[in-house]
């Protein structure tokens, strides 16, 4: 080769140079100030000390943006602390959690009595549970679909049950005054809380349900799967639902009472029926006792739990329920 | 034999007009490849040039697309960069060594040895992701950290570190090794002062094109790591993420923002392999022994 | 005259033509390189374990006819259905549509580097092509989604935001690479000989390169065709970001299916319980998945050592 490659790079490294200089000025809004500062809380102090350490959270994809941005929230008051926030799902939280794995099991249920928690009595794991959020499981669909405004549990029973699969795939079927649009379902996996509760509910038993749909333990596919398609329909938390409000869209539902739209009144009066329930998280004992950073962090969480779930987009609980967690908290801290 | 008119004639019409089609599908051919290439690059930068500054090189992840970046990511894909070249080139390259300079190419476990190389080039990335899963994560507990990432990754491209470095040292002359016998030198004075220094350069291109390649591997890290959310800065032995990975997190989002940011997440990873591979040939061109 | 004679009358410490004993040094080194190759049988006899051992356990509890003869893949809900069909057609389809775009593009690449093309612009398409087979999978993934999907819906082919066409086509472009580069070298041993052979005899261009060159490449093409298959059952990323998760039977390129590949990453990512039933349809999964590209890439192997033997 005739020409000497040396120019080359510098050519290449000048480029790279200006696309930093020139990028840096453009581009989203600079919130210098803001650069990694919590959401405005009126944060309080619930220690002076710097800490460090890990904290395992996992569980629940529901629940985790509440507590990702308390974790984020939390890197403010302690840098030196990781929280890690996983979304195995419900399930699968519990499972790493009885496994003694994690300190923060994420939940949109209560733990499973009867399967769940002799596996953590065996593995001699004990924990308290705090409510944190109030979900309003919302069923979803696409902005262009004008027909499914409201449904009734027993239509939403006759898409999901395990006997629709392969025999409900168009809206005509739901309801002969639905247009003939192809049905293209999507929701969360096995793993998931909200598939556990949303099956014991409308399908009337835990887990029971069609096969043949988008199943993802991630609601960002859920979110683009409906999105996408003019006659999809889903279910997720509401948060989800929140986040993405301009292209999807809500069905009210019909739980007995007349249609009923998701929202944060109609989650918190109860009127959201059957589709309303509570998010915990589970904290383990020995974490609370022997991992200051884990108290620190469950403290903070706790104490902001208004500030954070408004900043997140969740349904914030009532203060009995915030007094109540936090004299939970101080009886596990023994 | 009967001799058909274009021996000594000139084209027919048929021909030439059947020959400039087919010149015409061979162009699309080998234009539709670049011309997809070409857009992919412009859509990328179009939609990521945005957002490159410097809250995407240094912030972590955010549930907010305003204040994201992929500060630990960049971070734990060059700490994996380091940890695969300490641990791939010495044997790659010391693989390579015994195949050509020790090994008896007669023998059949030698022969199996290639065989067996040649095929772990071709296993699917995936594999390795669930080697890693297995054996490391699983298996021997190590958990979901850098180090079994680093592991995986290394055994992933460590036959074309292999082919490269057998190639750099084939190069070599046999005159340089038996002059070198002649004046007494034992094999691995010939091998350590002779065939290697000459074949470092092949070596180090080879090495840098298959760390080039390594970096871009997403499959087997969604295995062997990858957690929604982490905000501090990755160690060996502590959870991790890379940029291919935040990048694949960010494109399953469905908010636009999100979208723009996995655009720019990856402009850095394409400027960081455009710079590694123009390295590569800088090196092979400027030390390039000819023999 | 005997060795013996030219040291006779040199001091015997001095010169030594011959290693005494044995080097242990030398021994050392030997063996220590011998531990670096076995390194990467280390890596093969891990991979098999790997994926042997669970799978076993597997087909203990689900029979090799029902995941085989099965077409419902729904591992993880009750009760299980473990029939691998949809997977396998989810690969077959995705595997299809990459090769309508790679086979033919690829190889009409390879012709036109390999007999038109002037050499100045050779020099700057091998470089160009090498560049595409470098770009991460997981950007096409994103182009697929991101950019390709919206482009087909805009042309009304009714898409859906996840379908197989999208992710196939894309693959197909990210191995166009592979069967150029492969097929051109197949094409480059053939001897000029036979094309001079053909323009003497006054043949076109066109039937020089279809009638001479291609079929005397025709074992090497073959083999690069089949690599290129080989990868596309491989490809994880694409399929995953674009193709979907819904594991059904289908034949609309339309519709999204989920593949082997985009099965295993979907499930990984996840925290499922080491030793249950779905912890081990990963290694069944990826077990099914190594037996088809490890027969693949034998018989590709095959294929170019045939070729290169015969002219050599």
């Amino acid at each position: 080769m005739g020409i000497r490659p040396i120019p080359r790079i510098v050519l290449l490294l000048l480029a790279l140079a200006v696309l930093a200089l020139g990028a840096s000025g453009c581009g989203r809004d600079e919130d210098e100030g803001n650069a990694a500062n919590s959401p405005d809380t009126t944060a309080q102090e619930t220690t002076s000390q710097a800490l460090s350490g890990d904290v395992i959270a996992d569980g629940s994809s529901t629940v985790g943006p509440l507590t990702t941005a308390a974790a984020e929230a939390y890197r403010g008051e302690q840098p030196d602390v990781n929280v890690e926030v996983g979304v195995s799902g419900t399930g699968g939280g519990f499972e790493r959690f009885c496994a003694g794995e994690t300190d923060i099991s994420d939940a949109s249920r209560p733990i499973d009595e009867e399967e769940e928690a002799p596996v953590c009595a065996d593995a001699g794991i004990t924990y308290v549970d705090y409510q944190v959020g109030i979900d309003a499981l919302t069923v979803i669909v696409n902005t262009e679909n004008d027909w499914a405004t409201c449904l009734t549990t027993e239509q939403l029973k006759k898409i999901w049950e395990p006997a629709a699969e392969g025999k409900i795939t168009n809206w005509n079927q739901v309801d002969p005054s639905f247009p003939d649009e192809p049905l293209t379902l999507a929701g969360p996996g096995t793993d998931s809380g909200t598939f556990d509760y949303f099956t014991d509910e409308i399908n009337g038993e835990e887990g029971a349900s069609r096969t043949d749909y988008n199943a993802s333990e991630d609601d960002n596919v859920i979110v683009q799967a409906v999105a996408g398609e003019k006659g999809a329909l889903g279910y997720l938390g509401f948060t989800y639902f929140e986040e993405n409000m301009d292209t999807l869209k809500a069905v009210e539902v019909d739980g007995g009472d007349g249609c009923v739209a998701p929202s944060a009144e109609s989650a918190q009066d109860g009127s959201y029926t059957p589709l309303s329930r509570p998010l915990f998280i589970y904290v383990k004992d020995e974490s609370i006792q022997t991992k200051p950073q884990v108290k620190g962090f469950v403290a903070y969480y706790l104490n902001n739990l208004v500030s954070l779930a408004e900043g997140a987009q969740f349904i914030p609980v009532t203060q009995d329920v915030i007094d109540e967690n936090l004299s939970n908290l101080a009886t596990q801290e023994g | 034999m009967s001799v058909s008119p274009n021996v000594l004639g000139s084209r027919s019409t048929g021909d030439r007009v059947r020959g400039t089609a087919f010149y015409i599908v061979l162009l699309v051919s080998v234009t539709i490849g670049f011309l997809l290439l070409g857009v992919l690059l412009v859509d990328v930068v179009r939609k990521g040039i945005g957002y490159v500054d410097f809250t995407l090189l240094n912030e972590p992840n955010s549930s907010d697309p305003q204040r994201a970046g992929a500060g630990p990511a960049i971070r734990g894909t060059i700490y994996m960069m380091v940890l695969l070249l300490v641990m791939v080139v010495p044997i790659g390259v010391g693989t390579a060594l015994y195949l050509e300079e020790y090994a008896n190419r007669e023998r059949w476990y030698n022969r199996l040895l290639e065989i067996n190389i040649q095929n772990l080039a071709a296993v699917p990335s995936i594999v390795y992701g669930i080697l890693g899963l297995a054996f490391l994560v699983r298996g021997i507990g190590l958990g979901r950290v850098l180090l079994a990432g680093a592991l995986i990754l290394t055994l992933l491209v460590l036959p074309t570190v292999i082919v490269a470095s057998r190639e750099a040292i084939r190069a070599v002359p046999d005159s340089i090794r038996q002059g070198a016998y002649a004046l007494g030198a034992t094999q691995w004075q010939v091998v350590w002062r002779q065939v290697l220094p000459a074949a470092i350069p092949g070596i180090a291109t080879g090495s840098i094109l298959a760390l080039a390649r390594a970096i871009g591997e997403t499959a087997p890290l969604l295995l062997v790591g990858a957690l929604t959310f982490v905000a501090v800065n990755p160690t060996i032995l502590g959870s991790f993420t890379a940029l291919p990975i935040q990048i694949y997190q960010w494109v399953g989002r469905p908010q636009e923002e999100f979208r723009l940011l996995a655009a720019a997440g990856i402009i850095v990873l394409l400027a960081i392999l455009l710079t590694m591979n123009a390295f590569a040939i800088w090196l092979r061109n400027r030390y390039q022994r000819r023999w | 005259m005997a060795a013996t004679d030219l040291t006779a009358g040199a001091q015997p410490d001095t010169v030594r033509l011959r290693a005494e004993g044995r080097r242990w040094g030398e021994l050392a080194v030997k063996v220590a390189l011998g531990l670096c190759a076995l390194v990467s049988v280390a890596t093969t006899i891990g991979i098999i374990i790997a994926l042997v051992v669970p799978s076993v356990e597997f087909f203990r509890q689900v029979s090799i006819l029902d995941f085989f003869s099965g077409d419902r893949w729904a591992p993880l809900f009750e009760p299980p259905s473990f029939g691998v069909q949809p997977l396998l057609v989810g690969t077959l389809v995705v595997t299809f549509w990459a090769c309508v775009v790679a086979l033919p593009c690829g190889l009409g690449a390879a012709i036109y580097m390999s007999e038109y093309a002037r050499p100045r612009v050779r020099s700057i398409l091998k470089p160009a092509l090498e560049t595409l087979a470098g770009i991460p999978t997981v950007v096409f993934g994103f182009f697929a989604l991101t950019f390709f999907t919206p482009l087909l819906q805009d042309i009304g082919t009714g898409v859906n935001v996840f379908n197989v066409l999208s992710a196939g086509l894309v693959v197909g472009v990210m191995l166009i690479p592979v069967v150029a580069s492969v097929s051109e070298d197949a094409m480059s041993a053939v001897p000029q000989d036979l094309r001079d052979g053909a323009y003497g005899l006054g043949a076109t261009r066109l039937q020089v390169s279809t009638r001479i060159v291609v079929p005397a490449a025709i074992s090497g093409i073959i083999a690069s065709f089949v690599l290129a298959i080989s990868r596309a059952v491989g490809e994880t990323m694409i399929v995953l970001i674009a193709a979907g998760g819904i594991a059904q039977i289908t034949f609309d390129p339309r519709d999204q299916a989920q593949t082997m590949t985009a099965f295993v990453g979907a499930t990984g990512i996840g925290d499922v319980a080491t030793g249950s039933i779905e912890y081990k349809t990963i290694f069944a999964v990826g077990l099914t998945l190594f037996v088809i590209t490890f027969v693949m890439n034998m018989l590709s192997i095959r294929l170019v050592r045939k070729f290169r033997e015969v002219y050599e």
